[in-house]
């Protein structure tokens, strides 16, 4: 097993790396700088930002630069937001998107599961019929056509909850449920999917044949297969939900991590759109591979591969 | 080669002339027929595709003609759907919208299918060394955070819709290929792959005219599902403004204008929403439907 973890981690070096050098000549081959936006600004102020930030040296020596700081765990000062680093501004936004993404995911675990092991237990019944319906119905209404319906519901003709901000636990009620229902959606389908195959095998006949009680052959033998696809499906979910949905932080005025990933590259912030990618792909690859110690796990014919 | 074989033996003619009736594809037709979701939503779709390739024939105004006497009035008699804040017609806005995201699903899905489809193929088909190194690409490809990628190059450069086809088309082909692979892979231990490869047929041959037609069920499926993730990337990539130009018009660019105003003018969000969530439906029902008729197994990711 420790053999396995270390060399996942091995394999993570080339991939960062990739993307690294990818991001890094995208965002200088693209038109635009950052400091072409800004209008007249004089000609030795902007060779001092260019001294500043290295522009001045060729491509070459500015990559093998920023490879170097990288090394060092240094993703560079902002371009656009004078005296931050883009290390501080990862840390002081990703405790937002992580708390709203745990919410998230707990509705969406809650209600997807359930409605999904539900729907398989009673297969063509109705409740079957209407959790997926519903769950098809999250999974085709984007979330950026959600977020503003529930505000229009909760928020205006109610007047539940704020419209939008981030400062009392209220507020934290329809960004969470907005970023969860889709997963929540998802998680729905692919757990009646794996919840009907494992129901439909020998050992679960063999297990009712043998009088075990229904509650625990669901809890103690269903459920521990059932479940693989959702598991695998979680990994790179639970990478994106924590690092924020643009979207619903745009609707809802959350000052999460997402909103960096669009608006880095709006301003031509090439250290934060750089940072940004790093961050979430090192999340990802960290996601995957829980996601694949857990399968090996849950999985004992994993366990000889 | 194959005449000879069958002067050879009187009666394989007849044979294969009694046998032919249900094929695959007539049984999957049949199911396919039983399933009403699926028919009703086929029905759905080819409606909302018809309406909008007919666009600039049946739309009532101009996507582009603003009438500032009639700022965000609400649906009544000559604009069924209300007008925008410009005083924009919103039923011709929803038409012309639908052109560019069916356009966009259906253009970026076939880049997809015709990158993964190739080069699963060939990948499964060669197997070996070369079939270790192609899919250990397309393993580091996964790892990369491709929405931010697409968002990127829209936004460096530009908001050029064939641009948005090739990023976009770019992005799923990934799971296709590893499909296609897993199905050659097995078709290739076949008899009548082997027969082929006895007869001398060259392999290019083989994948495409032997091979590809049998794993045509799962890529219709697949393609049949991807099309509406297409569809949703493009409305989010408008929805940031990224996706296309203005005074054009896209269901997800009406949405973000809709959501802009929800307070005073909900019809603006309603329609594109509504429209955009039954089309999304119908697809996903469509390909379900699919993939029961043809009996694909779900392929997981």
């Amino acid at each position: 097993m420790l053999r396995f973890i270390a060399k996942r981690f091995l394999e993570m070096i080339p991939v960062l790396f990739v993307i690294a050098t990818l991001t890094f000549f995208m965002v200088r081959l693209a038109p635009g700088g950052p400091f072409t936006t800004e209008k007249s600004i004089p000609p030795e102020i902007q060779k001092k930002l260019e001294v500043f930030y290295g522009l001045n040296k060729p491509l070459y020596q500015q990559y093998l630069d920023y490879m170097g700081n990288l090394l060092k765990g240094d993703l560079g000062p902002s371009f656009k937001y004078a005296t931050w680093s883009v290390n501080e501004l990862i840390w002081s936004a990703f405790p937002v998107s992580l708390e709203l993404g745990c919410y998230g995911l707990a509705i969406a675990l809650i209600l997807g599961l359930s409605a999904g092991i539900i729907a398989s237990l009673r297969q063509n019944s109705a409740p079957d019929h209407i959790s997926m319906s519903l769950a098809m119905l999250g999974i085709c209404v984007p979330t950026f056509v959600i977020g503003p319906l529930l505000i229009l519901i909760f928020g205006l003709a109610l007047g539940w909850v704020n419209a939008s901000g981030w400062d009392s636990a209220r507020d934290r009620i329809l960004p969470s449920l907005t970023l969860g229902l889709f997963y929540a959606a998802y998680i729905a389908r692919l757990a009646r999917g794996g919840m009907l195959e494992i129901l439909n095998q020998d050992f679960i006949r063999t297990a009712h044949a043998k009088g075990a009680r229904p509650r625990r052959i669901i809890l103690k033998h269903a459920l521990k297969g059932g479940l693989l696809p959702v598991v695998a499906f979680l990994g790179p979910a639970i990478a994106d939900i924590i690092t924020g949905s643009f979207v619903v932080e745009t609707i809802f005025q959350v000052p999460g991590l997402g909103r960096f990933f669009v608006t880095a590259a709006f301003n031509r912030d090439y250290t934060m759109v750089l940072g940004t990618v790093l961050f979430y792909a090192v999340l990802i690859i960290l996601a995957n591979l829980v996601v694949d110690i857990v399968q090996v796990w849950l999985n004992p014919k994993l366990r000889f591969e | 080669m194959q005449e000879t074989l069958a002067s050879q033996i009187p009666n394989a003619a007849l044979l294969s002339e009694a046998e032919v009736g249900t094929s695959l594809w007539r049984d999957a037709w049949h199911r396919l027929k039983k399933n009403k979701m699926a028919v009703v939503s086929a029905a759905i779709l080819a409606v909302l595709s018809i309406a909008s390739a007919l666009a600039p024939w049946i739309a009532p105004y101009s996507y582009e003609e603003q009438n500032l006497d009639l700022r965000a009035v609400a649906p009544q008699h000559g604009h069924w759907l209300g007008t925008d804040a410009l005083g924009r017609d919103q039923l011709t806005r929803l038409l012309y919208g639908g052109r560019v995201s069916l356009m966009v699903g259906i253009v970026a899905t076939g880049v997809a299918l015709l990158i993964g489809v190739t080069y699963g193929a060939i990948s499964g088909f060669f197997g070996g060394a070369i079939d270790v190194a192609m899919m250990r690409i397309v393993d580091i490809i996964y790892a990369l955070p491709f929405t931010i990628f697409v968002i990127l190059l829209m936004v460096f450069f530009g908001r050029d819709i064939r641009l948005l086809f090739i990023a976009i088309g770019a992005v799923e082909w990934l799971t296709m290929a590893r499909i296609v692979r897993g199905q050659v892979q097995s078709l290739k231990k076949q008899e009548f792959i082997e027969a082929a490869l006895a007869l001398g047929l060259r392999r290019r041959r083989i994948i495409f005219l032997h091979m590809i037609p049998n794993v045509l069920g799962p890529i219709i499926v697949y393609a049949t599902l991807t099309v509406p993730a297409v569809m949703l990337l493009e409305a989010f990539l408008s929805f940031l403004g990224l996706g296309v130009q203005p005074p054009m018009s896209s269901w997800g660019l009406m949405i973000k204008d809709g959501a802009d105003r929800m307070e005073e003018c909900p019809w603006l969000l309603i329609a594109p929403g509504v429209t955009l969530a039954v089309t999304l439906f119908c697809l996903n029902f469509l390909g379900d439907g699919l993939r029961d008729a043809l009996d694909v197994r779900a392929s997981k990711d």
